[in-house]
Parts: C-alpha cells; sequence; structure tokens
C-alpha cells in the first residue's frame, strides 16, 4: 500500500510540523530519541534511550507513542532493514564501542543520542524505508515484544529457509569451483558503476582523513581553553604579588583570561556535537554504502551463478532426453524451478539497481545539505568565538592605559 | 649568566621545522628589506640560515601545491610599513584595507619602540628618559670561521668563530659614528667579566651561556645562529643600560681593532704563586699583608686563585656569621633593602610561573594553527576530489561550500601563526625579566660579598688588637722590656695600620654597591612598570587584533552558507 502521498521531504533534518487535525493534515512521522538514563550496575550496565513517536499515520497505534529502547534494539531495527531493503542505503548508526562503553561519559551519551536520533530520523523520512514493519515494532512495541524479537532475530532467518534461498545456497557450493574457479569473483562490466564504486572508496579515505582532523581541531580548542586557564592563573598570582597598578592589570588580565578559558570549552564542545559528528557521519554512511555495494555484487554474483548453472542443467537435461533416462522427469522439474530461481535473481538483482541509482541522487542531495549545515555552524561557532575574544580583550585596552598612568 | 633560554623560548616552543622556523624569522627580514634598504646590516644578519638568498617555502605551501598559499607572509602587520603588498595568488587573503587592528598596531607600536629586539630586527636601542637625539645602534652578524694560528698543536685544530660587530652612534666617547670590529666569543666572556669587576651593584645585564654541551648536540649552523642572536641581545641590552653603555670597556670593545686589550681576569697561575709562596707565613699569623696586598685590592672581590688566604678568611667570617654564636660586627641594616629582596624573590617565583605558562599559551596557539591549516588541506583535497568528476549538481555545490570553508580554515591557520609570532615577542619580556633578576641577585651578592669583606676585616683588626693588648701586657712584667716582644707589637701595630687602611677602602666600598643597588632598584622598578605595561598592552591588542580578523573570515562564510540554517533540527 505505497502510496506517493507519501513523497519523502527530501534529505531535511529531524521532524516534521505538528499536528493540528489529524485527519486533514499531511502525512507524518516524527520521531526522536531523548533522555538517556544508565540502567543496570557494572559490566551489565547499558544506557536507555526514550523515543518518542508522533504520527498520524493509520499504521500506528494511536498519535503518540514512548517507548524506552537500548543500543542493541536499534542495531537490530538497522540489521532487518539491510536484510529486507537491499539497494538503499540504509542510514548509519554511530559504532558498537567495547570500552567506552563501560566510562559512558556524558560527551560519549551526547554524542551517541544526536546520532541514535538522527538515524531514526531519517528513517522516517524516507518514502521506502519508513513504511517498513520493523520500524512500526522498534517504535511501538513493548519491551517484552521488543526484547522477544531481538534475540530471535538470528533464529528467525536461518530457521525460514525460502525454497529459492536453499537453491541459491545450493547452487553456490556447487557451481563456484567449476566455473568460476577460486579466483576472480565475477563482477559488473558497468563502466559508470564502477566509477561511483571507485569514487565512494576514495571519499572514505578523503573523508576519514577530514574527520580526524575536525576531532583534532576540538581537541586543540579544549588545550588551548586550559592553557589560557592557567596562565591566567599564574598571571593572577603575579599580580597578587606585584600589587600597585600593575599588579591591578595583572590582575584584570588573569581573570579575562579565565574568563576566555570557558568560552573556549564550550565552543569545542559545539564543535565536536555541529561539525565532528557529523562528519563522521558521513563517513558511516559512506561505509553502510560499501555494504550495499557488497550487497548488489552478491545478487549479481548469484543472478551469474544461476545462469550458468542453468545453462549446464539445460545441456545435461538434453542428454537425458536423447537416452530417455528414468531421471528425466527430477531433472525437468529442478529446471523448471531453476528457471524460476533464475528469475527471481535477475528480479531481486535489477531491484537492487534501480534503488541505488535513486539512492545515489537522494544521498548526494542529502550529503550536500548536510555538509553545508556542518559547515554553517563551524564558521558561526568560530565566528562568535573570535568575537567574544576580541571583545573581551579590546575591552582591557581602556583599563590598562588608565592604569599606566596611575 | 643569561639563560639560553631566551632563544630557546621562541624557536623550540615554536616547535617547528626549521624550514618554517626560518620562515617566519624571513618574515621580519623581508618587510625590511622590502623597505628598500639593501645595505641595512640587519638584513644580513639570519646570515648563517639565508645563506643562499632564497626564501625558505611558507610551511603550508610545501603541502599545499593546489591551493598556492603565498609564499612572502606579507603582512606582518607591526612592520609593514607601506599598504599591504601585491601578491599574485588567489588565496592571498590579507589584500584588505588595514583595519582597526592594523591601525592599532601601528600607533602602538610607535610609543614602544624599544619593545622590539630581536629577529635580526635593527630596532633603536634609546635608553629610556634621554631625549630623542642619541642612539646607540649595535648589529652582530656575518659569522666567519677562523683558524687560532698561536695555540694550535694539531694543524687546522684549533678554529673559532668570529663576528663582525657594526656600532652606529652619536655617542661623544666613541670615534665616529659608524665602525666594526670582529670579536670572539671568549673576548665577550672577557667583556662581561671586566664589567661585573668594575661595575659592582649595577644590574649588568648576563651575558649569553658558553653551553658547551649544546655546541656538540646541535647542529653547528643553529648554534652559531643561536649564538649570533644572543650576542647581538646582550650587546644591545648592555647598549640600553644608562650607566654601562658610557664604560670604557664597552667602547673597547666596540670600537679597538684587533686583539681586545681588555686583561683577562689576571691569569690565574701567576697569583696562586704569588700566594702560595706567601702562605706558609701568613698561615703563621704572621701576616706581611703590607707587601702582598694592597690595601685598594680590598675593593675587590676575592677571587679563586687571587688571595687565597683572603677567600679562606672570608669563608671563615661567613660561617662565623652563620653558625657562630657571636652576632657579625656589622651587619645588613637596611629593612628596606632585605623587604626588597623578599619582595623580589617572590616576584621571581611567580614570574617564572607565569613564563611556563606562557609557553604552554604559545605551543596551544600553535597546534591550534597548524590542525586548522591541515583541516583546512583535507578539505581543499575532497573539493578537488568531488569537483573532478561530479555528476550531480548538489556535488558541485557541496564542493563549492568546501572550498569556501577549505580556504578560511587556512587563512585561520596563517592568522593562529601570524598571533603567535607576535605573542611570543610580548610575552618574551617575562622571559628577559627573569634574566634581569638573575643581573638583580648578582648585584645583591657583590653587595653581602662586599659586606663580608668588611665583616672579615674588622674581625681581623680586633683578632690584631687583642693580641697586641696581650703582648703589651706581657712586656709589661719584664722590666727592661723584652727585644723580641717589642719588635712583635710594633710589627702588629704595623699591620693594624694596613688592616685599618684596607677595613675603610672595604667600607667604601660596601656603601658605594649600596647606594648602587639602590639607584639601580629604582631605575628597574620605573623600566619594570614601564616594560609590564608595554607588554601586557601589547598582548592584548594582538590578541584583539587577531580575533577580529579572524571573525570576519568566518563571518563571512557563516552567511555565505546561512542558506543551510534554516532546515536545523
Amino acid at each position: 500500500m505505497i502510496t506517493t502521498q507519501r513523497s519523502p521531504t527530501g534529505g531535511g533534518g529531524g521532524g516534521s510540523q505538528s499536528p493540528r487535525s489529524p485527519s486533514s493534515q499531511p502525512p507524518f512521522l516524527s520521531v526522536s530519541v531523548t533522555d538517556p538514563a544508565k540502567m543496570g550496575n557494572g559490566v551489565q550496565a547499558y544506557i536507555s534511550y526514550k523515543v518518542i513517536t508522533k504520527t498520524n499515520l493509520p499504521e500506528y497505534q494511536g498519535s503518540e507513542k514512548i517507548v524506552i529502547r537500548r543500543y542493541t534494539d536499534f542495531v537490530w531495527l538497522c540489521d532487518r532493514l539491510f536484510e529486507k531493503y537491499k539497494g538503499i542505503f540504509i542510514p548509519p548508526l554511530p559504532e558498537k564501542s567495547t570500552v567506552e562503553k563501560f566510562r559512558f561519559s556524558a560527551e560519549f551519551i551526547e554524542m551517541r543520542r544526536q546520532a541514535l536520533d538522527t538515524f531514526v530520523n531519517r528513517i522516517a523520512l524516507h518514502h521506502e524505508l519508513q513504511q517498513s514493519e520493523d520500524l512500526r515494532t522498534f517504535l511501538q512495541a513493548d519491551e517484552q515484544t521488543m526484547e522477544r524479537a531481538r534475540s530471535q532475530d538470528t533464529g528467525i532467518f536461518k530457521k525460514k529457509p525460502s525454497d529459492l534461498m536453499s537453491i541459491f545456497r545450493g547452487v553456490q557450493s556447487k557451481v563456484t569451483d567449476v566455473v568460476l574457479g577460486k579466483e576472480k569473483p565475477v563482477e559488473e562490466s558497468n563502466s559508470e558503476y564502477d566509477k561511483f564504486k571507485k569514487y565512494i572508496f576514495e571519499l572514505e579515505d578523503h573523508l576519514a582523513e577530514a574527520q580526524k582532523h575536525a576531532y583534532r581541531l576540538v581537541k586543540r580548542h579544549r588545550e588551548l581553553g586550559q592553557s589560557l586557564a592557567d596562565f591566567g592563573k599564574a598571571i593572577k598570582l603575579l599580580g597578587a604579588c606585584e600589587g600597585d597598578a600593575l599588579g591591578t592589570a595583572f590582575s584584570e588580565l588573569g581573570a579575562k583570561s579565565e574568563m576566555l578559558s570557558i568560552k573556549l570549552q564550550r565552543e569545542a564542545h559545539h564543535l565536536l556535537m555541529n561539525f565532528e559528528e557529523p562528519l563522521k557521519d558521513y563517513v558511516r554512511a559512506v561505509q553502510s554504502i560499501k555494504g550495499t555495494i557488497t550487497e548488489r555484487a552478491n545478487a549479481f554474483r548469484q543472478q551469474c551463478e544461476l545462469t550458468e548453472t542453468i545453462k549446464l542443467k539445460e545441456i545435461d537435461l538434453n542428454k537425458m532426453r536423447l537416452i530417455r533416462s528414468e531421471k528425466m522427469l527430477d531433472a525437468e522439474h529442478e529446471y523448471e524451478e531453476l528457471k524460476v530461481a533464475g528469475q527471481e535473481a535477475t528480479r531481486r538483482f535489477e531491484t537492487i539497481v534501480k534503488l541505488m541509482n535513486e539512492e545515489i541522487v537522494r544521498f548526494q542531495d542529502q550529503k550536500t545539505q548536510d555538509m553545508g549545515r556542518a559547515f554553517h555552524e563551524f564558521a558561526k561557532g568560530q565566528a562568535r568565538l573570535a568575537n567574544a575574544i576580541a571583545d573581551a580583550w579590546r575591552s582591557l585596552i581602556p583599563k590598562l592605559d588608565s592604569l599606566s598612568v596611575s | 649568566m643569561m639563560d639560553f633560554e631566551n632563544q630557546g623560548f621562541e624557536e623550540s616552543q615554536l616547535h617547528a621545522s626549521r624550514g618554517e622556523m626560518e620562515s617566519l624569522a624571513l618574515d621580519d627580514d623581508d618587510n625590511n628589506n622590502n623597505s628598500g634598504n639593501d645595505n641595512n646590516p640587519s638584513s644580513r644578519s639570519n646570515g648563517v640560515a639565508n645563506g643562499d638568498g632564497s626564501l625558505h617555502h611558507h610551511p603550508l605551501s610545501s603541502s599545499l601545491p593546489f591551493a598556492e598559499i603565498p609564499t612572502t607572509d606579507d603582512d606582518d602587520p607591526l612592520l609593514s610599513s607601506s599598504s599591504p603588498q601585491q601578491n599574485p595568488n588567489s588565496f592571498n587573503s590579507l589584500l584588505e584595507p588595514p583595519s582597526y587592528a592594523d591601525a592599532v598596531f601601528r600607533s602602538f607600536d610607535g610609543d614602544h619602540g624599544k619593545q622590539i629586539n630581536g629577529h635580526g630586527h635593527g630596532a633603536v636601542s634609546t635608553s629610556s628618559p634621554s631625549p630623542s637625539t642619541d642612539y646607540f645602534k649595535i648589529s652582530v652578524t656575518d659569522p666567519q670561521k677562523e683558524q687560532d694560528l698561536n695555540n694550535s698543536l694539531v694543524p687546522g685544530g684549533n678554529t673559532f668563530v668570529t663576528y663582525l660587530i657594526t656600532t652606529w652612534t652619536n655617542l661623544p666617547e666613541f670615534n665616529g659614528t659608524e665602525f666594526s670590529v670582529r670579536r670572539r666569543f671568549r673576548d665577550v666572556v672577557t667583556l662581561s667579566d671586566r664589567l661585573s669587576e668594575s661595575y659592582r651593584g649595577y644590574f649588568i645585564p648576563l651575558r649569553p651561556d658558553k653551553s658547551v654541551v649544546e655546541s656538540q648536540v646541535m647542529q653547528k649552523q643553529d648554534f652559531v645562529e643561536q649564538r649570533r642572536m644572543g650576542l647581538e641581545k646582550y650587546l644591545r641590552k648592555l647598549a640600553a643600560h644608562p650607566v654601562i653603555r658610557r664604560s670604557e670597556e664597552l667602547r673597547v670593545f666596540l670600537q679597538v681593532q684587533g686583539k681586545l686589550p681588555l686583561i683577562k681576569t689576571t691569569d690565574v697561575a701567576s697569583r696562586m704563586l704569588d700566594g702560595a709562596v706567601k702562605l706558609p707565613k701568613q698561615l703563621f699569623g704572621e701576616s706581611v699583608v703590607a707587601e702582598a696586598v694592597d690595601p685598594n685590592d680590598v675593593s675587590q672581590p676575592a677571587k679563586g686563585g687571587r688571595d687565597l688566604l683572603r677567600l679562606f678568611k672570608e669563608l671563615r667570617q661567613s660561617v662565623a656569621n652563620d653558625w657562630g654564636g657571636t652576632k657579625p660586627p656589622v651587619v645588613e641594616e637596611d629593612k628596606e633593602f632585605l623587604e626588597k629582596r623578599k619582595k623580589m624573590q617572590d616576584f621571581e617565583q611567580e614570574l617564572s610561573n607565569v613564563s611556563q605558562q606562557a609557553e604552554s599559551l604559545v605551543k596551544a596557539q600553535q597546534d591550534m594553527g597548524e590542525t586548522l591549516g591541515q583541516l583546512g588541506l583535507a578539505f581543499v583535497k575532497l573539493t578537488k576530489f568531488e569537483s573532478e568528476e561530479a555528476n550531480f549538481n548538489s556535488q558541485k555545490v557541496r564542493a563549492a561550500d568546501m572550498k569556501n570553508v577549505a580556504t578560511s580554515a587556512v587563512k585561520a591557520s596563517r592568522l593562529y601563526r601570524e598571533l603567535n609570532v607576535q605573542t611570543v615577542r610580548h610575552l618574551d619580556k617575562l622571559h628577559e625579566y627573569l634574566g634581569v633578576i638573575l643581573a638583580v641577585n648578582n648585584a645583591y651578592s657583590d653587595r653581602s660579598n662586599a659586606l663580608l669583606t668588611v665583616q672579615t676585616l674588622l674581625s681581623e683588626l680586633a683578632n690584631l688588637n687583642s693580641r697586641i693588648e696581650k703582648l703589651e701586657a706581657a712586656a709589661s712584667k719584664i722590666f727592661g722590656g723584652d727585644r723580641s716582644r717589642v719588635r712583635k707589637i710594633e710589627e702588629l701595630k704595623e699591620t693594624m695600620r694596613v688592616t685599618d687602611e684596607a677595613k675603610n677602602c672595604a667600607v667604601r666600598e660596601y656603601e658605594r654597591i649600596k647606594e648602587n643597588n639602590k639607584n639601580e632598584l629604582e631605575r628597574l622598578d620605573k623600566e619594570r612598570h614601564d616594560d609590564f605595561f608595554g607588554m601586557l598592552k601589547g598582548f592584548v591588542v594582538n590578541q584583539a587584533g587577531y580575533a577580529e580578523k579572524m571573525a570576519s573570515v568566518w563571518e563571512t562564510v557563516a552567511s555565505e552558507t546561512s542558506g543551510y540554517a534554516a532546515t536545523s533540527s
């Protein structure tokens, strides 16, 4: 029931408009991830988040729903979407962290919360992904259902092999060695797609480097802030020792220095959340695309393998027809199955290709928006900081002048 | 002795590669050269480092072929006397009309011209209160290796470096207004030693370290350059001191051609011998002080090797002062002096702390600039990458945005670098004062030593007196006189007369030194007041000016990307 009414609102930011009266409003789905809370103790400790959904879509129960979720729930959702929506660039998750988890600094928690919020919002705004049933489960199910779903996840996928899946797997083990050899996997010969793949791989390197420096810049702000604080304190002590006008001058300077130190720490945080994190997010997005590229390669390979298998089977079948073997009926049956599987494989592959083409456009648009905003915040923050510094020091000049002659 | 930290402070804290350091120093040189005076030796003061005369690449340009950051740093606002120079490169960020910041820099600089020193910059060092008509400028350039032909046992073995020392002055005691000599470091040590002998009680600027160890470790070129700068700073400080600048020692050093005619601190060996020959008699207490020691010699401190006996005696006296139960005959009574000395000690401690923190601040600023530069570079590469094969318009837009941010980050990085060069200059004053305090401590030591000499002589007099009394008492008991005792008494009385004269000399010397201390302290307080206010203001104006520049750079980008702001969540 995918209607075109639910066209995407593009690569914009988080929420949508709040409802006045649900029935007359255009459909919307607004999600936010808030209120991180530490749960449990010691090694078992984890962070839980409040996920608030506001919507007027009929598939959802009620116009507002609040559930509690933890990081692994988000991972579950991401994995499900990745499996089901091959070809779509699934929004990236913040990294699992094995070490920092135990420390759970306020900054880490805030970074993670922001990233999770962005994650869910992107899904909610994506015209395909927003219709996912798994999303609905994630946004609405009570905690026990969620937990059950999470633990059954691997089980369900593995326990319910579709006929096609089993054929695929069977085919792979038989054909791979014979047809494809163990050397080089089959790849598409699509020059435009090749260029895209190359672009993605190189892009990751460039972005990673930029992100690394952005992170360092945050650190530099903190260091400069710290040294201004230390300097200010030391100069105040010098002022106390000196006394008179010069002593006052030292003290005033020291005080300003300490004040600016605080501004620098603030800017460091702002820089982290509004510039470095978006860059990191960009890197993750590119990594997610690499995952999709792999899926497409798999789909292509399956298609090729099946095509080969079908050809061989046809040859076999014809042989059997000539000699009128008893196995002919079985072989014919198998052949038909294979042909269906082959068509399915081709369909899957072509879907991925089509979706990817749309996704690439969407991705580029979205990234321009995201980075534009990040650049804006970066520039704004730097300008704000520089102005504060200039004002602070400038305000001291007349004071110094008057003190120096007194 | 003057700590070489002064140099190290600037260079090691700037933490950069040599190329960067050279280009930083070159900034000033460029500006000097640009003001058109090729004959100005100060522009050659970077002689060793800049041997081939070419500009070392600006640190950013070497790794930024794509962005073509201009290689000449055209915009040291403190020094550029003309409007900002033209630069053909596309990224020249500072082709802008002089801002408030520049104007403030320049006017400030005019008032406090004497704040600027070092960096091969030909600053005029005038003494503070005198009218602007007299000038006294010194520069040290052109290090040359020479052979020591006299002492070399090994052919080609003993080489040393000489420096060309050029003076421009209109002070009357000098013959002429411009002259040069060649001197080696050893000559500077001699000058320094002679000055400390002649000007006891004065706050004499400390000479550069001998630092033999460093010379093994450092590259020869760097070491020579460091030493050259140190010598220049030292000589300029001497020229700035109202009393010392008129000294004969300095004049001789600066003007007399050929071998330096200042006698080195007296040849230790021969004096030792003299002292040693007379030693046994003196140890037995039969002093032949009259022959061996000129009373006026007491006005010199007891130097090692010179008058060993005197050293022993003064040491005994100082021990008696410290550990003995009796109060020494004369004590340091000047309460005001004691207070001021304590205050100086506190000041030194705090100053040292501030100096350390200042170094950290400079490092932090430098790191910030570096990281901004690297960030800008990374974005430049990204921009290039995205634009090269942009398939979509959104990519082109993004690349354009990115380019903006990249160039701004690079601009900001350069601004931080320049900010730091200026910051170092201003905060260097802190470091300089640590050196001044060492000179003050030396002057206070002169005072203590002189006092100790007086005390020693007073003890000696008391000692002699009591011996005379004992002898007289013993002699009076013998009827008819005791010829040997009488002779002895005569000798002792003669000794006492000489010693008394010596004591009077010593007291005069002590009073003289006290007076010197007092005057110097007054001078220092005034200078300190001016210097530190100058430093604070310079620092603050500098920070404000550069912050303004950075604000304007970023405001431009912020407004250009303001379209994206509306969509934020």
